[in-house]
């Protein structure tokens, strides 16, 4: 499947100055989106930490030493806790938690997402009634509630339980998301053709419905990662989930638990709060560079005010055709009525 | 008054299902914390108090699941929720009553403020795209990113302190006693400025986006170019022609959102001790008081529902085509 070339070349009557060059069918822009690539970059940076974070920590993140509740300083990066742990290390070694939950519980809302979603908008009916019925109830439902209640009725819950909570309920915003662009995709001509040729409903719905999905699906489990993260943090800032495994909002937990603030110990909880507002942004970033690519209007446009030959300064916003006021007498005889008669 | 209607069974069958989510949590997790903590009460607890917690978490293992399910329903309209076992031997119900109003005061009107401001700024953003409100999205999207919890403990760091006019925790003074008089008021309203703004500041700028998003959709439709050219006032076309139409997915949405955001802006309670339902269920998760957890989760649930309503309700005042009979 390879699109022609665009030949459509660049004809300005200023003439020569901008040469005629065949526009080149541009690979990778959604890199190209300054937003998105920003996004990526750092959440690709987050990722290699979560890789080697563990091994690239220069102290132990549970050993204790004498160096209690110190401030920043060449040995101990982030100062230390009133236990004399280095926080530095507890912030590397705790991004993997919060990746791997983040990208787990992403994964998980993500298909089920696309399970309920697509088949819900593609098969119509009762099944369609059923399934949006199930996915607004779990709309509604406050999705924290819920998961700090199972979570804690859960004993011990491990990161790969609290990555299943999350994941098992947070999937209707996505389902719903799916299931509107299913059913506007369903009845297209393209779809009814492959149904003409007789393509059976699977071979439909993976190979004509869900490519046009993509950008969806791709922003919703973007979606997803920061909700889960955010909510993977929040239990372990409560206490729920086990403290012997470091993630950020452990980190954060002690700091509370210990009066962090009180002492004055803004080492404490300043770092691992700007790493997940850090993270958070990244994910943001990388959900506005997919919606500014689907659909190009929402993008912020830089030069909007452009400047015409006779000197006038107008600014292009989309759906406005901009009106000049010209000097010359107009052409039709206008005669001048109050604002309010027009309204 | 059909669209209602429809609106009202769905919310009906919500109810249901979370009550009915309610019901099997306790039962599907293996292992029975309750009776451990009903033994410990030994002796403390009447017998009454003891069959409702058996009810209420599937103790009785002779009893089938269709009649436990009965004798549940039974007891949840009686407002039986069970002992609390923190603030033993309160009941359930009477500690919800006691702090439900305030994080209705703190949760409810913060929220709604923050919609309201949020979908203003959205429209301005979105009317006047390439301008300089572009350059507040960044911004906005890196407050949205942090933690409402983590922001309100930069805030006691930042403003709270012994000798600031902003206290660092709890509702009103501790010397008060609750009633409705102008320094018991005062003193409320100091104590939660500090958690409002924690939350109007993470929670605002998802509105923004949302309405200035819509905004730059509903610019480029027919009408507003007809508006335009029929030489009607700027102000007039951005907020009775483009705004009014841009709301309407935004009023949707927000009902939808309700359900997050009241979960996310619990937690500004905990970090600031506030005498809420957010803290109710923070003690609860410390104490492992399960007939408390399930409490909250059923009254936060509810009030949803209720802002749901309340949110369908102003859209119907919003979209004349809902009014339509037929």
């Amino acid at each position: 499947m390879s699109a022609p070339t665009s030949t459509i070349t660049a004809v300005t009557p200023e003439g020569p100055e901008v040469a005629a060059v065949p526009a080149k069918r541009r690979r990778l822009r959604f890199v190209a989106n300054p937003k998105a690539a920003t996004g990526l970059v750092v959440l690709a940076f987050f990722c290699l930490i979560a890789i080697i974070g563990p091994w690239i920590a220069p102290f132990d993140p549970s050993a204790r030493s004498s160096d209690l509740i110190q401030a920043p300083s060449g040995k101990h990066w982030f100062g230390t806790t009133h236990l004399g742990q280095d926080i530095f290390s507890q912030v590397l070694v705790g991004t993997r938690g919060v990746m791997f939950v983040g990208l787990l519980a992403g994964l998980v809302a993500t298909t089920l997402s696309i399970l309920i979603g697509v088949s819900a908008g593609f098969l119509g009916g009762a099944a369609d009634d059923s399934l949006s019925a199930l996915s607004n109830v779990f709309l509604v439902i406050p999705a924290l509630p819920l998961i700090i209640i199972v979570a804690s009725t859960i004993p011990s819950a491990g990161d790969l339980m609290v990555a299943l909570v999350i994941g098992l309920t947070s999937w209707a915003w996505g389902a719903r998301v799916l299931r509107a662009q299913t059913l506007s995709l369903r009845r297209r001509d393209y779809v009814e053709a492959a149904r003409a040729t007789g393509e059976s409903t699977w071979r439909i719905i993976t190979f004509e419905i869900m490519p046009n999905l993509t950008a969806i699906i791709a922003s919703g489990f973007v979606g997803t990662v920061i909700f889960a993260v955010m909510s993977e943090i929040t239990l372990a800032f409560i206490g729920i989930s086990t403290i012997s495994e470091w993630n950020w909002g452990t980190i954060l937990f002690w700091a509370q638990s210990q009066q962090a603030l009180a002492q004055g110990a803004w080492w404490w909880f300043v770092p691992a709060g700007l790493a997940i507002a850090v993270l958070g942004t990244a994910l943001s970033l990388i959900n506005f560079g997919i919606d500014e690519f689907v659909s190009p209007r929402l993008r912020s446009s830089g030069h909007t005010r452009v400047k015409t030959k006779d000197g006038h300064s107008v600014r292009m916003r989309v759906g406005f055709t901009p009106v000049l006021s010209s000097k010359a007498a107009p052409v039709t005889p206008v005669v001048p009525r109050r604002e309010e008669e027009v309204a | 008054m059909k669209f209602l209607l429809q609106r009202l069974a769905f919310y009906v069958f919500t109810a249901w299902a979370a009550l009915t989510i309610n019901f099997f949590i306790p039962r599907l997790i293996p292992g029975d914390p309750v009776t451990s903590l009903i033994n410990k009460f030994q002796g403390q607890m009447s017998t009454d108090a003891i069959n409702s917690l058996y009810v209420l978490f599937g103790l009785d293992k002779n009893a089938s699941i269709g009649s436990q399910y009965v004798d549940y329903w039974g007891q949840v309209f009686h407002g039986d929720l069970g002992l609390s076992f923190t603030f033993f031997p309160t009941p359930v119900s009477e500690i919800l009553r006691q702090s439900l109003p305030w994080t209705i005061a703190l949760v409810g009107i913060t929220t709604f403020a923050s919609f309201m401001i949020g979908t203003s700024l959205g429209v301005l953003a979105g009317w006047r795209r390439g301008s300089i409100m572009d350059g507040l999205l960044p911004v906005t999207t890196f407050l949205s990113s942090i933690p409402y919890f983590w922001l309100g403990l930069l805030a006691i760091t930042l403003l709270a302190g012994p000798d600031s006019f902003f206290p660092s925790s709890g509702g009103y003074e501790p010397g008060l006693v609750p009633s409705w008089n102008a320094e018991f008021i005062g003193s409320a309203v100091q104590h939660s400025l500090l958690p409002a703004i924690t939350i109007l500041i993470s929670s605002v700028s998802g509105w923004i986006l949302t309405m200035r998003n819509m905004m730059v959709t509903v610019a480029s439709e027919d009408y507003i170019t007809v508006a335009h050219a029929k030489g009607l006032p700027e102000r007039r076309v951005m907020v009775s022609y483009a705004a009014r139409n841009a709301l309407l997915p935004n009023v949707s949405g927000f009902a939808l959102s309700l359900g997050f955001i009241v979960g996310g802006t619990l937690l500004v309670e905990i970090v600031f001790s506030y005498p809420g339902i957010g803290y109710n269920l923070f003690q609860a998760v410390g104490a492992k008081d399960y007939p408390l957890m399930q409490g909250v989760f059923l009254v936060i649930t509810l009030s949803v529902l209720v802002a749901n309503l309340l949110a369908d309700v102003a859209y119907l005042l919003l979209d004349p085509r809902t009014r339509k009979e037929g």
